[in-house]
């Protein structure tokens, strides 16, 4: 195993965990762009983009691109947050040169009016697909409320009414704007022949032009708020909550992964035992969302509507005991124990190291192994997830709640 | 101590893939099957225990026993509490679920491999000496009905399960989740008898794969696993052939659509040519229902077709999920490609579908527990497991010629469907 990095000229990183043993090679490109760095106007291009960009490019039309893709077996797909879009391929070592080829030419897509129009219905047809889903936009809605006016309050898909106005020259300027190779990070974990990816990546990204790709990471002031949303036809009342949290370059989001694992992991934690085990709710739970320059403690329950206030509740009284009794050694050795078994099972997947190291190099700039990663989680000790607690109270939180219901109290 | 049958599959190493070719197997004398595949180049193990307890067994009037009984099941055995349960497995680091459907309900976990045998001796208690806390009943209850409730705003998974209802005769197109007025009266009694009739080791499967040592795993399975009494399973009476169609009104975005027809299963000799002509339909970017569907009319963001097996009986299943106003333009677009493929496929498609295969066979030596779960599920259809290497050959052995013949023999047709939406469509010509 064996980390490898490189530059190119015009600003284009290449990142690398090596592994001879591996049975096949992961490679992602990282762009640095997402809702975040859209405008009113622009709402859901970032996301409408990384469709576009398998349309195909001047030497390859989108059938061609389809059809080399499943000629090699890869397991390819792409996709955007907040603050990136990733478009990825995992394949058998022999084919690392033509994935890396086809990956960087679709990197710099043709954008034809014709693919756009009959693409924008599909795009339509993805937003139309989640307002059908639990929970029901909640997860979007209680980020715009949270955020207020940061750039992160914005809705990564956009709207049917801003992706209806987005135009194929808008979306080329921002294109030009945001697919620099100073704003792209190529990384690489498996059966990767380094020498060999810098070769190909130098005579397929080696000419792309450079240009100024700021993004404004303004700090939060997280809102606190509590909504309710009437959805007549839905059965079961879905709740999102954030509170603030750990940036994804603060040293204490290791801390903060911690506390979420005991307070509300799927199984074994604080919710899973008060809500989940005892039927109160269908699920309930809470994890971390890491940006740059802030982050979020997001909690997501689902119950019947006529337990969702009793569940509030429960919420708010198993917050402000951890607030403030802390955690015990023992859930702390337990989170920590299914964790870390989580870390090295998952990492026998070379395309789950290669998401992990591209992750890490993005938001940090840093390359961890398997073992550095582990080491974080245990050396985490009961006074750490009390300064968490300390710093970034679950109990100040938005609310919002989604279903049948109309009236919902803000529990006390 | 168990005795019986101990046997090694070996094959020949296949030239170039050089894919995994070893199955252990090992039946006790309550009738327990053992498999295990080694993967020694991993750090981890994955187990799945596989009992023909499923919804299928269901007591016509209570509904939903069987997951309601899976419920219960997890909530504490032997000297173990239900929290003592979750927290010994937690600190051992196994990730582990329990799950129903129609045949099975299955038991799995993942671990580091150190931590195997000791993870399978919490376990096996589940399987002989549930607690089955009559004082959690009602917690327990509330948990399936959440799941119940939950499912009317979940309308892909409710469109999935009335297919099945038009397929299969009752019991075997069932959904797992029962009615509410069932679950509202399901007793502790009822439990328990569930529980003594169909977790018994007749049909019941413990697949391991990953890194452990063969002699001990199977001594150690055999000890932990020999109280679990002999018994035989209960038998189960089909219902005449259903209804071919439903709708369900629903003010939803979308239509969701469903089209299915009747195939061969999993097996029969020639399942594999049935799934390359389903793979051409719906596997991958470049195939024909990616490519008519979505990317060249926009009708829609997902689509695609599966195969679904019973052990005597199979089908293929396709869906769509699109606008109100283009529902009907979408079933007919992906009825006209389910009738296409009688005319056959070419080259280049089952080309690019082996090549995607392959590299997934390759892919799942990678991850214990896919095979865990995929070894218990060829045992229940082959009475025998498949090993990467022969699944290789038999990929390897596909032809456009046998497929065709195949879809020459077996064209399309007989359909069911299942829509759920705004408004009901209309069936196209053909469709009966």
């Amino acid at each position: 195993m064996e980390f490898r990095e490189y530059r190119l000229d015009n600003g284009l990183e290449i990142v690398a965990e090596c592994n001879p043993l591996a049975q096949s090679a992961s490679f992602a490109f990282f762009v640095k762009t997402g809702a975040r760095d859209e405008t009113t106007e622009l709402s859901g291009v970032s996301h409408f983009l990384e469709h576009m960009v398998f349309k195909g490019t001047p030497s390859r039309s989108a059938a061609d691109v389809n059809r080399e893709l499943d000629e090699m077996g890869s397991d390819a797909n792409a996709y955007t947050s907040e603050e990136s879009t990733v478009y990825y391929s995992t394949v058998l070592p022999e084919y690392q040169g033509p994935t890396v080829e086809l990956l960087s030419d679709i990197m710099r897509p043709s954008l034809r009016d014709d693919d756009f129009a009959t693409e924008k219905k599909v795009i339509i047809e993805e937003i139309y697909k989640y307002e059908d889903q639990p929970p029901f936009g909640a997860h979007e809605k209680c980020m715009a409320a949270y955020f207020g006016q940061h750039p992160l309050a914005r809705n990564i898909l956009g709207s049917v009414e801003s992706v209806n106005a987005l135009t194929p020259e808008s979306m080329r300027s921002y294109f030009e704007c945001r697919y620099s190779p100073g704003n792209i990070v190529l990384a690489a974990a498996g059966r990767v022949d380094f020498a060999e990816l810098v070769k190909t990546v130098e005579q397929s990204c080696g000419h792309w032009e450079r240009c100024e790709t700021p993004r404004v990471t303004p700090a939060t002031s997280g809102q606190s708020s509590f909504q309710v949303l009437h959805k007549e036809n839905a059965t079961q009342e879905y709740a999102v909550q954030i509170a603030a949290g750990p940036a994804a370059n603060d040293a204490d989001r290791i801390a903060a992964r911690v506390m979420a694992t005991i307070v509300g992991d799927d199984s074994g934690s604080r919710m899973f035992w008060d809500l989940i085990e005892t039927g109160c709710a269908e699920y309930a739970g809470m994890g971390t969302y890491e940006f740059q320059g802030t982050g979020i403690f997001m909690t997501y329950l689902c119950c019947g509507p006529e337990q969702l206030q009793t569940n509030l509740e429960r919420l708010v009284s198993l917050q402000r005991d951890v607030e403030q009794d802390g955690v015990t050694e023992d859930e702390l050795a337990r989170a920590k124990s299914k964790i870390c078994s989580h870390i090295v099972l998952g990492s026998e997947r070379p395309s789950n190291r290669m998401f992990s190291v591209g992750s890490n190099w993005i938001q940090r700039g840093q390359y961890y192994t398997v073992k550095d990663i582990v080491e974080q989680y245990r050396a985490i000790t009961r006074q750490d997830v009390a300064a968490i607690l300390e710093r970034y109270p679950l109990t100040v939180n938005t609310t919002l709640a989604v279903g049948p219901l109309t009236d919902v109290s803000a529990p006390v | 101590m168990p005795i019986g049958l101990h046997e090694r599959y070996s094959h020949e190493l296949r030239g170039g893939l050089n894919l995994p070719n070893t199955i252990y197997q090992h039946q006790y004398d309550n009738g327990l099957t053992l498999l295990a595949e080694p993967m020694d180049w991993l750090e981890s193990a994955a187990f799945t225990m596989m009992v023909s307890a499923g919804c299928r067994y269901d007591p016509l009037e209570l509904p939903g026993l069987a997951n309601f009984s899976c419920e219960m099941i997890q909530r504490g055995a032997g000297s173990r509490s239900s929290r003592q349960f979750v927290e010994d497995l937690e600190l051992l680091g196994v990730d582990h679920s329990a799950s129903v459907s129609n045949a099975h309900a299955s038991y799995g976990g993942a671990m580091l491999a150190d931590n195997l045998v000791e993870s399978l001796r919490i376990f096996a208690d589940l399987f002989l000496c549930p607690l089955l806390p009559a004082e959690q009943l009602e917690e327990g209850r509330l948990v399936c009905l959440q799941e119940l409730w939950s499912v009317d705003d979940d309308l892909a998974q409710q469109v999935m399960n009335n297919i099945r209802l038009c397929l299969y005769p009752d019991p075997l197109g069932r959904s797992i989740h029962g009615s509410e007025a069932s679950l509202r009266t399901i007793s502790s009694e009822d439990i328990g008898e569930f529980f003594r009739s169909t977790y018994v080791p007749a049909g019941a499967t413990l697949s391991v794969a990953g890194r452990f040592e063969w002699s001990q795993l199977r001594d150690v399975v055999g000890e932990l696993f020999a109280g679990w009494e002999r018994r035989d399973l209960p038998s189960i009476v089909e219902s005449d052939e259903p209804a071919r169609s439903c709708h369900t009104n629903h003010d939803s975005s979308q239509t969701h659509i469903v089209v299915a027809y009747p195939s061969v299963p999993y097996s029969d000799p020639d399942f594999f040519q049935a799934r390359g002509a389903v793979g051409v339909l719906s596997d991958g970017m470049s195939s024909r229902l990616f490519t008519e569907v979505r990317e060249k009319r926009g009708l829609c963001y997902t689509v695609f077709a599966r195969t679904h097996s019973l052990r005597d009986r199979g089908a293929v299943v396709s869906y769509a999920g699109t606008s109100t106003e283009r529902a009907q333009e979408t079933m007919d677009v992906l009825v006209a490609e389910l009738l296409r493929l009688a005319d056959g496929i070419e080259q280049s498609e089952l080309d690019r579908l082996k090549a995607r295969i392959k590299s997934g066979l390759i892919m799942q030596q990678e991850s214990c527990r896919a095979r865990s779960a995929a070894i218990a599920v060829d045992w229940y259809h082959l009475d025998r497991v498949q090993t990467l290497d022969e699944l290789g050959r038999i990929i390897d052995e596909l032809s456009c010629e046998s497929i065709n013949k195949y879809l020459a023999e077996h064209p399309p047709g007989n359909f069911a469907t299942a829509t759920l939406g705004q408004q009901e469509l209309e069936v196209p010509i053909g469709i009966s």
